[in-house]
């Protein structure tokens, strides 16, 4: 039981800590705003991976809530930083014009 | 052709951060755990006026947290709302997508209130009704209503600080009956939850619909809008 409980935690946050690569790989190597904001919504998701990760303890078990609360709370920061910097990105791009 | 920074370096970099990081998270799952909270807020949520953990941690052991989250999200809608005045909006939505739209926000509604009342003791609360809410403004601003549902400025501006307001009220008018900032009194934690509760959901799904328009409403909500 404890060892199915480690494999799926470690497959949850293993592809969590992928997302985060790849989120930051993307953040760095594209220069374009959207794919900036793609790619930083990419690492959050792979954050809220890891912590949902660490949360789990087993079907039966109720899971850890703080770190559930902790996702709740970085999905509605993540959701208007977003909002946000999609705002500055249309500004921006009627400056260019 | 192969570009160093690019092609080598960032990657190499990068693997290094991910073996790091997998190693750390191998050690935090396998570990011994020690004292975490996990135990010390089970053990205190049949005190929190929910049954629901994530609600009782969320809206009673970490209010403090969860009022300064409103906060952020109306910054971020005032940030929005500074950057200029949105769009013209979409075009009216043909016969289909509208009567699809007069179908769903409705059901959308209901469900954000189910959402409410049902966070008390399954997955569920503010946060996820508020979502609910905010998607069936999308969902008309899709459709071509070009305030998106909402109300006329001055009153859309009452609603999107609800949620900070109800809840920093709330914890002002605790501190007065001698209880700290946020600190439930035993009895009342349920009414006092569902009242925050209540009140964010509408200031989140306010938030997010406005978000979503992509600046500050039109002076005269009622020029296009289809209905």
């Amino acid at each position: 039981m404890t060892d199915q409980v480690l494999y799926a935690q470690l497959l949850y946050g293993g592809s969590g800590i992928i997302l985060v690569l790849l989120g930051l790989w993307s953040f760095l190597v594209h220069a374009a705003l959207l794919r900036k904001l793609i790619a930083i919504n990419l690492m959050g998701a792979g954050v809220f991976h890891i912590l949902v990760a660490i949360a789990y303890r087993g079907i039966d078990t109720p899971p850890d809530p703080v770190p559930h609360a902790l996702v709740l709370t970085g999905i509605v920061v993540a959701v208007s930083a977003t909002a946000l910097a999609l705002a500055f990105g249309k500004r921006l791009d009627q400056v260019d014009d | 052709m192969i570009r160093p920074l690019e092609h080598i370096l960032i990657p190499l970099g990068l693997l290094a951060v991910g073996g790091l990081l997998g190693w750390s998270f191998f050690l935090a799952v396998t570990g011994d755990a020690g004292e975490r909270l996990a135990p010390i807020a089970l053990a205190r949520v049949p005190d929190s006026g929910v049954s629901n953990p994530v609600t009782s941690v969320l809206l009673n052991f970490r209010a403090y947290d969860t009022l300064l989250e409103f906060a952020v999200l109306l910054a971020a809608l005032l940030g929005i709302w500074s950057l200029g005045s949105s769009g013209t909006g979409f075009q009216p939505a043909a016969s289909v997508l509208d009567g699809m739209v007069a179908g769903f926000v409705p059901l959308l509604i209901l469900s954000a209130g189910y959402m409410l009342w049902v966070g008390a003791y399954a997955p569920g609360g503010a946060f996820q009704a508020g979502a609910l809410l905010g998607s069936a403004g999308v969902m008309l601003a899709l459709a071509g209503h070009r305030n998106a549902g909402l109300p006329s400025e001055g009153r859309l501006r009452i609603l999107v600080g609800l949620g900070v307001f109800v809840c920093a009220l709330t914890g002002l008018l605790l501190m007065l009956f001698g209880d700290g900032f946020l600190t439930y009194p035993a009895g009342f934690a349920k009414w006092l939850i569902l009242t925050i509760e209540t009140a964010a959901t509408l200031a989140i799904g306010a938030t997010l619909a406005a978000a979503y328009l992509g600046g500050r409403p039109a002076a005269h909500p009622t020029t296009g809008e289809t209905a």
